[in-house]
């Protein structure tokens, strides 16, 4: 008997997880992959893939041979050079990652997200309220969806007034670039570069207003000893993170909410579950949808042997619907414990403006609960895609006031 | 297996046993022990899995760092001496923990 190459065991796809009907409908393609093995290879781009929870968790977990300084999306940094200076928290590892990260966590604590919620509430029962009221059809995503994390991050930031429409195309921009040089990367890197210019202006030491989140982060990022230079990329983390994710959650708990009647009658009967409905709909539609992570040195995982240097694309969204971890996945139910999804990530690189999410998410959700009486759609609603996240371009909406 | 006793605010027990190396959070999430949220999952992020571990079982616990040292002080209940996130205590031995009245 000869013995097999240990390759040959490993599942081969001919799947394309960037092209525009895996993006659009992805989850036929999520459980062929989780069904085919806790580990295959995507052909097409030579890369490994991992779909269930316990693998795309234990990738996540063991961050030192899943390392993040080669790249988080399919370029090797080893052997590419990055299309901009790599993120001092995405894109680097212990011990320099954890450093930069302490700069954030000391300032984001959940203290001072508490502070926030008065603040966030009133604007987001204002926001609904006037956009009930107008009656008719609207627009989920322009009207509600973006426009609330547009009005309260930057705020919260310290950015001007003018110019935040950039913020959009740079986040699209970012996690686009994680896939391959397709056209929705190409396209993105077009529309990306006219916003570029102003996000790297605000990212400036001594720009954001000196009351707000940038300027505590600079001061922090100073006192660690970090050059303006880095400071600034810093800073270029949660204008690169914090919107379009953000933007997509609402918008994608809208749809969710607008789908399933009895999930919004929920809502509207018990407002604290807004919070709990959020959660529900980053498992259920993660914004995130992937993160690849390299191997630093020749490993095993679920028996399959990976050589030092491999791609690992992580599936999170997949992970969060894998009927191994969750009971009836398929069903988008707010009362489910929906904690230990993996939509922000685990561990050392778990997104580190997740309580922020969380809090836009409850207090946009319980405004909805207690300023609108239903919510159906006004049309199909279309979506936007994108190499790693997952979210709508427009989401036609009549909202009746309550 | 070890075992984990958790205590309710109202004094309310349930006894649970544990995989050796799991943590006392994830514990009581798979088994649905009220009181744990756990929102981030364990990476130390929230701070809603905040226990007080009893007197009893203090010795041999692994060393607050940091990170977790940073997030006792955003508790929603008040921090004490024997304060710890659940998340960040593998269990080697038996343990008992009180459950806050509140963590968010």
């Amino acid at each position: 008997m000869t013995a097999q190459p240990a390759t040959a065991a490993v599942p081969e796809l001919d799947l394309d997880p960037f092209s525009d009907e895996f993006l659009t409908t992805p989850y036929p393609a999520h459980e062929q992959m989780r069904e085919t093995g806790p580990v295959f290879r995507l052909e097409r781009y030579g890369v490994w893939g991992v779909a269930r929870y316990d693998e795309v968790s234990r990738v996540l977990a063991a961050h030192e041979t899943f390392v993040s300084s080669r790249g988080v999306g399919i370029s090797d940094f080893a052997k590419e050079k990055p299309w901009r200076p790599p993120s001092l928290l995405l894109e680097a590892d212990p011990p320099h990652h954890t450093k930069a990260r302490h700069v954030v966590t000391q300032i984001m604590t959940p203290k001072l997200l508490r502070s926030l919620k008065d603040g966030f509430q009133q604007r987001a029962d204002e926001l609904i309220a006037r956009v009930a009221s107008r009656g008719g059809e609207i627009d989920g995503v322009a009207d509600l969806a973006e426009a609330y994390p547009l009005e309260v991050f930057p705020d919260f930031i310290g950015l001007p007034k003018d110019g935040r429409e950039n913020l959009l195309p740079y986040g699209s921009m970012v996690f686009n670039t994680f896939g391959p040089r397709n056209s929705h990367f190409e396209r993105a890197l077009e529309r990306g570069a006219k916003a570029q210019g102003w996000i790297m202006e605000q990212c400036r030491p001594g720009a954001p207003a000196p009351d707000g989140l940038g300027a505590k982060i600079h001061a922090a990022a100073a006192d660690a000893g970090y050059s303006a230079e880095d400071q600034a990329k810093l800073l270029r983390s949660f204008l690169s993170a914090g919107v379009d994710t953000t933007v997509h959650g609402i918008g994608n708990a809208l749809q969710c909410l607008a789908d399933n009647p009895e999930q919004f009658a929920a809502l509207r009967k018990d407002p604290s579950l807004a919070r709990a409905a959020f959660e529900e709909t980053v498992r259920y539609s993660s914004p995130v949808q992937t993160f690849f992570r390299t191997t630093s040195k020749d490993t095993e995982l679920s028996g399959v042997p990976l050589p030092e240097g491999s791609k690992v694309l992580m599936f999170l969204a997949a992970a969060n619907r894998d009927p191994r971890r969750w009971e009836n996945p398929e069903r988008f139910d707010i009362r489910r414990k929906a904690a230990g999804h993996v939509g922000f990530g685990f561990g050392v690189h778990a997104c580190l403006g997740q309580m922020l999410a969380r809090l836009e998410g409850e207090c946009f959700l319980s405004a909805l609960a207690r300023n609108v009486a239903g919510i159906e759609l006004a049309g199909e609603p279309v979506q936007q895609l994108n190499n790693t996240l997952r979210g709508l371009d427009s989401l036609p909406l009549r909202l009746t006031a309550a | 297996m070890p075992k984990v006793t958790f205590i309710q605010p109202d004094g309310m027990q349930t006894v649970l046993e544990a995989d050796t190396g799991t943590s006392v959070m994830r514990t009581a999430a798979a088994n649905g022990v009220p009181g744990i949220v756990a929102e981030c999952g364990g990476s130390a992020m929230c701070a809603t899995c905040h226990v007080y571990v009893e007197d009893a079982y203090l010795d041999g616990l692994p060393e607050v760092s940091e990170v977790e040292d940073e997030m006792l002080d955003c508790t929603a209940s008040a921090r004490c001496a024997n304060s710890r996130l659940s998340c960040q205590l593998n269990i080697e031995s038996d343990i008992a923990v009180r459950i806050p009245e509140a963590q968010v």
